[in-house]
Formats: structure tokens, sequence, C-alpha cells
């Protein structure tokens, strides 16, 4: 066999004529392994849990690791994987039972240790890992992770390994749903060669999910065949997944089309209107946890003296929202109505219609809210985003020219390009921006408290119109220390409500998760992060 | 010989210095990448005043610069921001794009000088005038039109070549993408050779090696195409370099993961160490072929050297 294919490259190379050229990159190759080929996007940090802080490393970390817990890929509820309960008297201290019987794919078990190893690295301040901030609340961050200066303890003091499969979680702060948080991939164990052979894990990570990495040739292709060993009740259906990195979703999508890929995550915006003629059922476009806003820099003096939330309220009443996401997102966004998502479920908080008024496009209303808070500072405003990626142009072009019909003003609203995403946050931290900006938020965990708390908390780690209301934050705590998630999320949604009145952030649509796969595969699906069930996957 | 070799050498040791600086200079501008290296959330201070120590992002520029290129001449070209070190990128990307380059460069010389010539012996008539119409046509066609039309018809529609490239980029696979990236200059090429040739096939050693008796493929190779090829291998020469940094549109159109996707990605991600490292070498590939360029015109004409 191996001789075979090595001919065949062998006549690839030699002929050389157009027509050679359809040789190799097939994944249908004879014997018709029953390995998926996904399209990929080259992670942006080294996959490390607590080091992994977007999408394409995200899904890589889903496939090759289980935590505590897990988000139900239909309903995004928080299951409990390795847990076996997880208890607490005051939301405040929780002791965490482990099942028997876990181990990582290099045969280690997986202990109390792997959690309390991986999260005391994830949070020390030396280790430089991106999601450190998700160990905020536990206590004792602040010595491993000061906010200036270096660090005066190694180990967060409110972990405690009381044997192989208890350990003890003190935090900082009453927080009820806690362990729902700990889904997230920051939260992954490690196992202990992570620690003895940083670099060796980092070229072959190894984890404790389905699958395990069969090869990694960084920046082009992340090869991960099933664990058969696999002791959790959610096996890979599938031989393996090989993620390729695509250079381009377009390209990607052309690979699907000339049959050569089986599964991309990511319709290019410019296929959508052909993409139900191509694919047909094959075609996904669900919810996803991601709400696109338009932030205020409340920072501004001219945003936040008496009157313009009546302004900004105006503002979002201006924005056609239906139009919007008709024209220009072919129905892969939906008008947004909150500040949350759909994927929570009206029992996860998700509240249709909570903003009211403000969020209807209404003209004439608009017109005379602005009028009567005094008119948009300084008579004409920005839109600010970042032109590099995700068409974003087209849309704020679209918000602007809503805005400028409705007041009658072909100034009142343009679109302010930068460069790139990079200059784009650069001007977002140092408070230089004077009118709104785009901001998208994709959720870490399906919890209303992640559409709110970081957002738009007094000094919250993604605030970054640097909103700050008394009342908001009251509720936000009370929320967190309320004893069941029926009153947490009653109590989040009055937050939501202090949003609508003040308008810190305009809510502009929900994203929804696109896919396409090719007829070789079926069982495929989007979880509400927007990432494919790769271990659903079936072949043939 | 020697020391026009010499001399050209030392010429380019400011271009090299004052054209890397102004990289570094530009991708500087553009900002602190690490607020971007966060995603759409905002960084943690702590931790990216950490990783700012550590790529020596918290010194001024004026001793960045020199940092870096300390560091370039021990070899080292730093760790680009997802940790793998720049030489590792540069090592495979930059043999994906020379195979690309080359199957380029081929056809470009190949097709376009036998077009020229060819074109350039019957001026005037109906072939020549073809020929001009075609190039004329080519030049004016976008880069990305022309892939993502030929990628169509030939990869999807009607199969004859795979529509993107696999990862080891096997010379196969390269000959469309190749063919895309040579179009324009391969119509320059022709159009090079052509006016050169028609100009010179009147001249008078040309002339007197018809009345010697000499065969016509002689006087064609010998005489007339040795003095014809001078300005399309300055063409060629510079066509180089140009070729592998302009590979950006083709490589994304393929799928080939070469120095055009990763200077791409590194700008997207404002990821200095690759962006600098990368032009950095880019630049040198420039200077050596213009080098390189200047020593065969030496060769085709020995009147050059002696200036």
């Amino acid at each position: 066999m191996r001789g075979a294919v090595r001919a065949k490259w062998a006549v690839c190379a030699g002929v050389l004529a157009l027509v050679a050229t359809a040789c190799g990159g097939g994944t249908a190759g004879p014997g018709g392994s029953a390995v998926v080929s996904a399209s990929w996007g080259d992670p942006q940090n080294p996959l490390e849990p607590a080091n992994t802080n977007e999408v394409q490393g995200g899904k890589v970390l889903e496939m090759l690791f289980r935590g505590l817990k897990r988000y139900n890929p239909g309903t995004g509820a928080a299951e409990n994987v390795l847990a076996e309960k997880i208890e607490t008297t005051d939301a405040q201290h929780y002791t965490v039972t482990l099942k028997r019987g876990w181990t990582f794919s290099n045969g280690e078990k997986v202990t109390a240790k792997s959690f309390v190893d991986a999260w005391n690295y994830g949070a020390l301040l030396d280790n430089k890992q991106k999601n450190a901030p998700f160990f905020q609340y536990i206590d004792g961050f602040d010595k491993v992770h000061p906010d200036s200066g270096s660090a005066t303890a190694k180990t967060l003091s409110g972990l405690r390994v009381k044997d192989d499969h208890t350990f003890t979680v003190a935090l900082n702060q009453k927080f009820s749903s806690w362990p729902d948080t700990l889904g997230y991939s920051a939260f992954m164990p490690l196992p202990q060669t992570f620690f003895r052979d940083h670099a060796g894990w980092l070229a072959k990570p190894i984890g404790n999910g389905p699958y395990l990495v069969d090869s990694y040739a960084k920046g082009s292709v992340l090869k991960m065949r099933k664990w058969t060993r696999y002791p959790g009740s959610d096996p890979a259906q599938n031989g393996g997944i090989d993620l390729r990195v695509y250079t381009d979703n377009e390209t990607a999508y052309t690979d699907l089309q000339a049959g050569n890929l089986d599964l991309v995550d990511d319709i290019p915006a410019s296929q959508l209107k052909n993409v139900r003629a191509d694919l047909g059922d094959r075609y996904l476009n669900t919810p996803a946890g991601i709400i696109q806003t338009l932030t205020f820099p409340m920072y501004d003096p001219r945003w936040s003296k008496s009157g313009t939330a009546q302004v900004r309220r105006g503002l979002s009443m201006a924005i056609d929202r239906g139009q919007i996401t008709k024209e220009i997102f072919q129905h892969t966004r939906t008008p947004a109505t909150d500040w949350t998502s759909p994927v929570l479920g009206v029992k996860g908080g998700y509240k249709p219609g909570l903003c009211g008024e403000p969020c209807e496009f209404n003209p004439a209303k608009a017109r005379q809210l602005i009028k009567d808070g005094g008119g948009i500072p300084g008579g004409r405003t920005t839109i600010t985003y970042n032109a590099d990626t995700g068409s974003h142009k087209d849309w704020v072009d679209a918000i602007c020219n809503s805005i400028n019909k409705t007041l009658g003003d072909d100034k009142a609203c343009v679109g302010n390009p930068v460069g790139t995403f990079a200059d784009f946050r650069n001007k977002i931290s140092a408070k230089q921006l004077t009118g709104p900006f785009r901001a998208g938020w994709q959720m870490d965990y399906p919890l209303i408290q992640n559409f709110l708390q970081p957002l738009y908390y007094t000094g919250a780690s993604s605030n970054d119109g640097k909103f700050s209301n008394p009342e908001f934050d009251k509720l936000v705590n009370q929320a967190n220390a309320a004893p069941d998630t029926r009153q947490a999320v009653a109590k989040f949604q009055d937050a939501e409500r202090v949003l609508a009145r003040e308008m810190p952030a305009i809510p502009l649509w929900y994203q929804n998760g696109s896919a396409g796969y090719s007829e070789r595969i079926s069982n495929v699906r989007l979880n509400p992060f927007s990432v494919p069930v790769y271990n659903e996957i079936t072949v043939g | 010989m020697g020391r026009y070799v010499i001399r050209r050498l030392l010429q380019m040791i400011p271009v090299f210095i004052g054209s890397t600086f102004l990289i570094f200079l530009m991708v500087y501008a553009l900002g602190d990448p690490v607020a971007a290296m966060f995603g759409d959330r905002a960084p943690d201070p702590a931790t990216a005043a950490q990783i700012r120590r550590d790529l020596y992002l918290d010194q001024p520029l004026w001793k960045q610069y020199p940092h870096y290129m300390g560091q370039i001449f021990q070899g080292n070209f730093g760790i680009a921001f997802n940790g793998r070190p720049v030489t590792e990128l540069m090592s495979s990307a930059f043999s994906v794009t020379l195979r690309l380059t080359l199957v380029a460069i081929v056809l470009e010389m190949v097709v376009g000088i036998a077009l020229g010539v060819f074109s350039g012996l019957r001026r005037g008539r109906g072939i020549d005038t073809t020929v001009l119409v075609l190039t004329l046509v080519v030049v004016s066609v976008p880069t990305f039109v022309s892939g993502y039309l030929l990628q169509y018809v030939f990869g999807v529609k009607w199969e004859w070549a795979a529509p993107t490239v696999a990862l080891d980029a096997p010379l196969g696979q390269l000959l469309l993408p190749g063919l895309v990236l040579a179009l324009v200059s391969l119509a320059y090429v022709t159009r090079l050779t052509r006016t050169s040739i028609a100009e010179n096939a009147r001249a008078d050693y040309v002339r007197t090696a018809i009345a010697k008796g000499l065969p016509r493929h002689r006087v064609i190779t010998r005489h007339l195409l040795r003095n014809s090829l001078i300005p399309v291998v300055t063409f060629i020469g510079t066509d180089i370099g140009a070729l592998m940094g302009g590979a950006i549109v083709t490589e994304r159109i393929f799928n080939i993961h070469g120095v055009g996707y990763q200077l791409y990605q590194g700008i997207l991600r404002q990821n200095s160490p690759t962006v600098v490292g990368f032009v950095t070498i880019l630049v040198l590939v420039f200077l050596i072929a213009n080098l390189l360029v200047d020593l065969l015109y030496a060769v085709l004409d020995p009147r050059i050297r002696y200036a």
C-alpha cells in the first residue's frame, strides 16, 4: 500500500502537465478510513487549555479534553462529566468529588491533583496564560496574579487537594453559578507530563477526551484519531478528525465543493447567497452564543452627561435591524431584543423583547428622543470598526445610512475604519474613541452572567466602554449570591433592564453559526458555541 | 569584474539597513500587538505587561531595533506569537514559495520568451496582433480574478487539477497556481522580448550575420536573442523578488502555506517578529536577485563591466 502511494506521487511529480495536478490531496482514499476532514484556522496561541481564548484553539480542546462539566451540545446546559458532585452550603465554599476510572490517553489517572495543578498553572502570572482571569474568583488569585508587580505566591490558597478524588475550592465572593462555569476549557485537567516536558506536550498535546493527537504539523494540519479506551459516555462516532488549516474560508468552501473536504464551519459571506443551492440540507445555520453591539465610550464626558441616555436610546431606535440582517447577512443574524443570546434558552435567562421599545425601529420616536436629549454630542457621530476582517464595513455603513435617513442628515453618522484589529483594540484600551464602536461578544459559557458581568460591571475585564452604574452592580451582586438559578436569572434580568434604560451598548443582532458538509458525512450539528460537534459525526 | 562585484556588495549594506528599519518602523507604528492577542476581550493588564516584557516590547523603538538586528545576526529571528520560532515558519514557507516562484519563473521564461520571439519575428502579421491582444487582456485582468476563474474552471468544473494545493505542495499541483502567479509577468516578458527582437532584427549586425550566410537558427539564437535579452533579464531578475512577496493573493486562493500567507497572517495579527523577519529575508532576496541581474548584464554585454 505504501509503495503504491509513493508510486502515485512519483507519477504525479513526473508528468509535468496540468492534468497531473489531479493527483493527491484527496481524502477518500481506498479502504475508506472513517476520518473526517474539516477546515481549520491556525490557532493564535499555543494549544494550552488556559491559554486558548479563541474558537480555533477552543474546538481542538473540546475534542482532546473533558473537564468537570460539559455544555450539552444541544441545550447548552452544564452537565457533570468528570464531576461526581460539586457541593456547597454557602455558594462560596465548594467541594468537588471526581468520578473514578478516568485516565489521560497516556494512561495516567485523572485525579484531584490533575485539576488543582492545572488551575494553579493557569492562574500564575509567570506563565502568561491568557485565560488567567477565569480563576479570579478563587481565593488567593490576587497573590498569584497581582495587577502589577510579580506574584507573591505560586499556588491559589483557595484550592486544596483532600484525596485522590476530592478537592475543595474557596471563592472570594458568593457565586452560585460558579460550578456551571467549569465546562470552559480553561478549567480542563492536565497530566503531569505537561509540567515535566512542556515543549513535548505542546508538540503533541495529551488530554482525556474522545480523541488523541496522532500528529500535529503546526500551521498546516492536526490529525486526531479516536481514542478507543475513552471512558466517557460520548465516544467518537468516527475514526478521527483531520483539521486542515486553510488560508481563506473561500478556499475551504471551494475544496468542499470539489469534494476534497468534508466539513467547513465558516461559510464565506460572499457564498451565503448560493449556499442553499450548492448544499441544500447540508448547510447549517443555527444560533450561537454571540451577540454584536455598538458600545458607547462612557468615559467620554460628552456621552455621559445627563440626557445622553435618551440620545443613545434614540440612536438604537434609528437602526433598522430587520432590514440589515436580511439584506446584508442573509438571515445569518437575528435582530437582538436583549443583551444575551437565544442559546441560553428562556430558563437560562434569554428573554426576547426585554429591551422593549428602545430596540425597535421607530424613526419618529428616534428623532424625538435624540432631539429631547440635546442631539448627538458634537452634532455628528462616527462608528469605529476594524477593516481588516469580518467585512464590518458593510453593516456599519448600513447602520449609519439608517441613522442618517432617520435624522434627515447625511453627515449625522459616518463609519470610521481602523486598519488592523490590533490597532482597533489599542484605541479601545487607550480610551481614545469618542463615538460608538463595534463590539462582539462570544460567550465563554452559556450563562446569563457571562453576557452581563464581564461587559457592564464597574471595572470588569471587558467593560470597554467603562460603563459604571451602582444599581446594575448591586443587582449583579445579588444575582451571583442568589441561592438558585431561577432567582439568579431574575436578578440578572433586572440588571439588564438597567441597560435598557441607560443603553451603554446598543444590542444589534445575535449571530448564527454556519457550516456546510459533504455527502460523505452525516449527523453534523453545531453546538451553542458555533463549533461542530465533531465526535457525533458519522461517516458513510 | 572583482572590483565591480565588491562595489555592488557594499552598496547592499545601507539598502538592507534602511529597508529593514523602515519595515520595523511601520509594524511598530501599527500599535501594540499584545492588545490583539486577547481577541475581542480586553487583555488582562498584568499578563499583557508580562508578555510585553518578554517580547522586548516595553522598550522604546530606538532600543528595540538594534536589539532585534543583533538577534538576527545571531540567527535568532524571534518567536512568533503563537509560540513557534520564526525560523521554523520561514523554513516551511520559503521552501514552498520558492518552488511556486520557480514554477512561475520557468513558465514566464519559456513561454514568455518563446511567444515574444515568435511574434517579434512576424511583426505586424496576424499572429503578432493576436499575441499583443492576448497579452493586453492578461495584463488588464487582476490576479485574483484570473486565480478564482482558473481555479473554478480547472479545479471545480472540469476537475483537471486539484483546486487547492496539498500541504506538502507537490510540484504538479503548483502548476496551476504558478501559472496564475506568472500570468501578468509572462505577458510583460512576451511584450518586452517582442519589441526588443523586432527592433534588433533590423540591426546592422543581424544583416551582416545573414549576409555571411549563417543558418537562420544561429542568427536568431546567437546574435539576435543574446542582444535582445538584456531588458528581459532585468525584468525577470527583479520579478523574482516581486513574485515571492506578491504571492499573497495567489497563495490565499490556492491554500498554499507560503510566504504570502505567513505575511498576511502576520500583518493581520500584527505579529511583528513574523512580518519583520519575513520581510528581511525578502529584502535579501531582492538584493541578491538584483546583484545577479547586474552580473548577468556584465556577462551579456562586456561593455558594462568597465563602466
